[in-house]
């Protein structure tokens, strides 16, 4: 058989090797290669399951040749290829950019343990979203979770210790309500394939344990994604990790949640019983209207960058989640753009703070806890920095949603799916939220561009290492918000797969 | 190439050129020139199509499946390009007496953003449909704000954050719904003459998405939403005489315009713009009355800007075809006069370092070229012949009285002399009052001949328009027999 066949073990298996060769290699050099090199293998075989299930529509593949039910099924459909693409398209971006990033941010004799964490957390992230086996899910969310701790404890703050701690406990409270609800799901049906489970389900949907199996996932995957108010671990996790790890989560960690909690949704319980026999749609539009505002308005009044535009992704997250409520094609649609227009966005905001962090760290003594991005430090930082400055710029149009950029697609076809349900009001909420974003990120335009800089010092731009991973998805941010022909046109085709399969 | 992708192509790349030319101040001004005389030498290209009942298209590429960013150029578009493009040649003279007299910083970032910001205002004029002119709408805001800020102290600060607030909060909470509404219920949002909105949308409806086009277009400085445009002033004059007078403010009423026309058509708007005749109405007299406790004399001709935009904006809610013809006409002869106004203050200020109204006893004995220039342009908002503004005022004048809006014909005689009452005691003061004891000991010239040259050619332009407004009134006219 040819490679292509066999592409879907090789998404996840590639990354999952690269982690414990690079820890059997313990140089940091080697483990970036071959980590970078898994990445990219990754990349690539995303690209492939891609093109696959546009012309298959489903691509399905037995572990071992062992079929389902029995055996455990990797099942990419179209939405599953999209997020592949995303979480594989990230990383292969920003491993790149770890290697002068790090640099300043870790100690070197643990740059190996790094990568190799990286490694498992993208094999993690990969495998959740590939699997076709609810206990599959939960094995791997755990893979990519610890390694996630880990990854955000490296950092030479101290803070980000207590950060990871906390993000510890809340993760685990949610991976706990996630098997809980497996748990409760393989009681009722017997199977953990989750396409034979939704049928099964079917004859038993409406009794407690598989309502209570709904309302544990549910949870559980809401505190892995950072529905408000279940974010708590977030922006201290995203202030205090290193800029590259940063970079990475926000792009993909909340990303892939939002995938699961889709295809539990849409996949397995289908919609009849989430969106006509419980109030799930109503409490989901609570909660991602006071994530837009809430969390919007909260990151204003930030004095730290990176926690500005974490509490952003919070805010983010409530678009994504909107979308899910309308229980339509189309919002299904927007919030699968949107999953994939933010993560590009705000990968590309992290990796330019990256090099904020990188160019303000040079100036201090080697060895240095890395400086805290106040906004009073950020005085003058255009003159300094001024590509990366006018990057985060354009970015921050892309939060707001301005034309011409991927925010502004998001924003219209979420406003579409509101029309098409005729919530009117929802519309302006929409809006109005969107001018919290203006806020937020002219808070810096006016700090980096107006403030004078506290002494006079020439241009100090981040390393070109840094930059161009950096301004690669910039540029991803403005060709996604121009060419929508491949996020609009997978996104659409992927909910019309989950609306057809959950009726 | 064709003229329309050559009409972005060319700017863009003086853009690129311009900064390029960073460090040559000679070189760099050279490039400017040479771009905006190509440039219009490209616009003047397609009137003859244009005219001849063509109408040139392009299509760049679809944004969202159905909706592509696409540009057709039709009279309307015509008029508010060749107005742009030709100004901004003129401009770009003035500029460089302006930003050399008074040594301003940051010169290549001023002439890249002008640059920038007339691809976009061109953008909107040849836009072919909804997406389009929203998308450079927003561009247009974004690509001024560095020019409003220019100067970079707390009050041009203050200034782009009033100009960014209301410019993008009302088109991000107004306008992009409409445009989206738009799609959703006609399934296009291209402009086609007579509407697309379908007949048997309901009054409710319609009345609404008016309301929503009315006040998304903050450009137009329909009150409420008018105090981007004072605090616009900050800027260096050259932004506030192209952009805050034509490029930015032109956009705004020009896509009221375009809208009622091409969105609407006039026969589904009947019965339902009696409010935003009143609302125009309103802001004209308002505007009028501010402008004339106003002692700071830029600040004077911005407020007559927000009066001015108000005349379309009412001509257009008159839904007549000769008011629609008097709103394009008025489109063009208010940029001629209101540029040349401004110029004017930028000669004062730069010659006698003056910016009030009060201090300009005199100063047509020192300026008398200048203060010439400023009476034409006076003259011409006030709408006595032989200025342009007459033409225009009379189209929608006569319109208003044909069709018994008398409140109207009150609003547009009120304001006539409102606008005699705060432009003509400078005239006068300028040359029948003394120069002050202190001002005699200071003498100054007019302003470096670039200034001068620029103001004079606008000026004069003001008077020709007057004299030759047949060749206008030949483009304009397809917008209403079609």
């Amino acid at each position: 058989m040819s490679i292509a066949a066999h592409l879907p073990a090789l998404q996840v298996v590639l990354p999952l090797l690269s982690a414990p060769l690079a820890v059997l290699l313990r140089h940091g050099g080697l483990a970036f290669a071959i980590v970078t090199a898994g990445a990219w293998a990754a990349f690539a075989a995303a690209v492939g399951l891609w093109l696959q299930a546009g012309e298959l529509g489903v691509v399905s593949y037995h572990i071992g040749s062992w079929a389902p039910p029995w055996g455990i099924e990797y099942r990419v459909d179209r939405l599953a290829s999209f997020v592949l693409l995303l979480v594989s398209g990230t990383a292969a971006v920003v491993l790149p950019y770890s290697r002068a990033s790090i640099e300043r941010e870790i100690p070197r004799e643990q740059h190996y343990l790094y990568y190799a964490m990286f490694g498992l957390c993208l094999a993690g992230l990969l495998g959740i979203t590939i699997t076709g086996d609810a206990f599959n899910i939960f094995v791997f969310l755990e893979i990519s979770s610890l390694s996630t701790y880990v990854l955000i404890a490296l950092g030479r703050d101290r803070r980000a210790l207590a950060a990871s701690y906390r993000y510890l406990i809340m993760g685990t409270i949610g991976a706990t309500f996630i098997v809980i609800g497996i748990g409760f799901l393989y009681l009722m049906t017997g199977t953990l394939n989750l396409a034979d489970m939704a049928e099964r389900l079917r004859a038993v949907e409406s009794s407690r344990p598989a309502l209570a199996a709904l309302a544990f996932l549910t949870v559980g995957i809401s505190l892995k994604l950072a529905l408000f108010p279940l974010h708590q671990w977030l922006p201290n996790a995203y202030t205090h990790a290193p800029s590259a790890v940063t970079a990475f989560l926000a792009a993909t960690a909340t990303k892939v949640s939002v995938y699961v909690l889709i295809r539990f949704w849409f996949s397995v319980f289908g919609e009849t019983l989430v969106f006509h026999n419980l109030p799930l749609p109503q409490i989901m539009l609570l909660l991602s209207l006071a994530a837009m505002f809430a969390a919007s308005f909260i990151a204003i009044f930030q004095d730290n960058l990176k926690r500005l535009f974490a509490y952003s992704s919070v805010g983010q997250i409530g678009y994504i989640t909107l979308g899910l409520h309308f229980d339509s094609v189309a919002g299904l649609t927007a919030s699968i753009v949107h999953l994939f227009n933010h993560g590009v966005t705000k990968a590309a905001i992290f990796l330019l703070i990256g090099g904020i962090v990188a160019a303000s760290a040079a100036t201090t003594a080697q060895g240095a806890v890395s400086p805290r991005l106040t906004f009073d430090r950020l005085a003058g930082l255009a003159k300094r920095m001024p590509l990366t400055c006018f990057g985060i710029v354009v970015a921050g149009l892309s939060l707001i949603g301005v034309p011409g950029t991927a925010g502004f697609i998001s924003k219209w076809t979420l406003i579409v799916a509101a029309l098409e349900k005729e919530q009117y009001w929802l519309v302006g909420a929409i809006l109005l939220s969107s001018l919290l974003a203006v806020a937020y990120v002219w808070r810096f335009v006016e700090v980096a561009y107006f403030k004078p800089a506290p002494k006079a010092s020439g241009r100090q731009e981040a390393p070109p290492g840094l930059l161009i991973p950096a301004w690669l998805l910039v540029l991803a941010t403005i060709w996604f918000g121009l060419d929508t022909s491949f996020t609009i046109g997978t996104a659409a085709e992927a909910a019309q797969q989950l609306v057809r399969v959950g009726k | 190439m064709s003229a329309l992708q050559l009409a972005f192509v060319i700017p863009l790349l003086g853009a690129f050129g311009i900064a390029l030319a960073d460090r040559q101040p000679n070189l760099r001004e050279s490039v400017t020139l040479v771009t905006a005389v190509l440039l219009f030498g490209t616009v003047l290209q397609l009137l003859d199509p244009v005219l001849a009942g063509e109408r040139p298209e392009l299509t760049l590429f679809e944004l969202l499946p159905g909706l592509s960013i696409a540009f057709k150029v039709e009279p309307l578009g015509m008029l508010f390009g060749l107005i742009a493009s030709g100004l901004w040649i003129v401009n770009s003279v003035y500029s460089i007496g302006y930003m050399r007299g008074n040594k301003e910083q940051h010169q290549t970032r001023f002439y890249v953003c002008f640059a920038l910001s007339l691809v976009s205002a061109l953008a909107i004029a040849f836009a072919g449909n909804l997406l389009t002119l929203f998308l450079f709408y927003e561009v247009l805001t974004l690509m001024t704000y560095p020019l409003v800020t220019h100067a970079g102290t707390d009050k041009a600060r203050a200034g782009g954050r009033t100009y960014l607030a209301i410019l993008m909060g009302t088109s991000i909470l107004f306008l992009l719904p409409a445009v989206i509404y738009v799609w959703h219920v006609a399934g296009t949002t291209d402009f086609t003459a007579g509407g697309i909105l379908p007949d048997d949308m309901e009054g409710g409806a319609v009345s609404v998405l008016l309301a929503l086009f009315m006040f998304g277009i903050g450009k137009a400085a329909l009150m409420p939403f008018h105090r981007w445009l004072p605090a616009a002033m900050v800027a260096p004059t050259p932004v506030s005489a192209l952009l805050h007078a034509v490029a930015v403010v032109k956009a705004g009423v020009f896509s009221v315009v375009k809208i009622v026309v091409y969105v609407f058509g006039l026969d589904i708007l009947a019965g339902v713009t009696d409010w935003l005749v009143a609302l125009s109405g309103f802001t004209i007299v308002a505007a009028s009355i501010v402008a004339l406790s106003a002692d700071n004399l830029k600040r004077r001709l911005a407020y007559s800007t927000v009066s001015q935009l108000s005349y379309v904006i009412l001509a257009a809610a008159l839904l007549a075809p000769l008011s629609i013809i008097g709103a394009a006409l008025h489109i063009a002869t208010h940029a001629f006069a209101k540029i040349t106004l401004f110029f004017t203050a930028g000669a004062i200020y730069t010659a006698a370092h003056k910016t009030e109204v009060s201090q300009l006893n005199g100063i047509g004995r020192r300026m008398p070229w200048t203060m010439a220039a400023f009476t034409i342009g006076a003259l011409s908002l006030i709408g006595i012949p032989p200025a342009a503004g007459f033409v225009s005022k009379w189209f929608i004048l006569g319109s208003a009285a044909e069709g018994g809006h008398y409140l109207a014909v009150a609003v547009l005689v009120g304001s006539t002399l409102l606008n005699a009452a705060y432009f003509l005691p400078i005239v006068h003061a300028a040359f029948f009052k003394p120069l002050s004891a202190e001002d005699a000991h200071h003498p100054h010239g007019e302003a470096p001949w670039p200034m001068l040259l620029a103001l004079l050619t606008t000026a004069a332009g003001t008077l020709a328009l007057f004299f030759f407004s047949a060749p206008l009134l030949r483009l304009v006219q397809p917008l209403v027999s079609a």
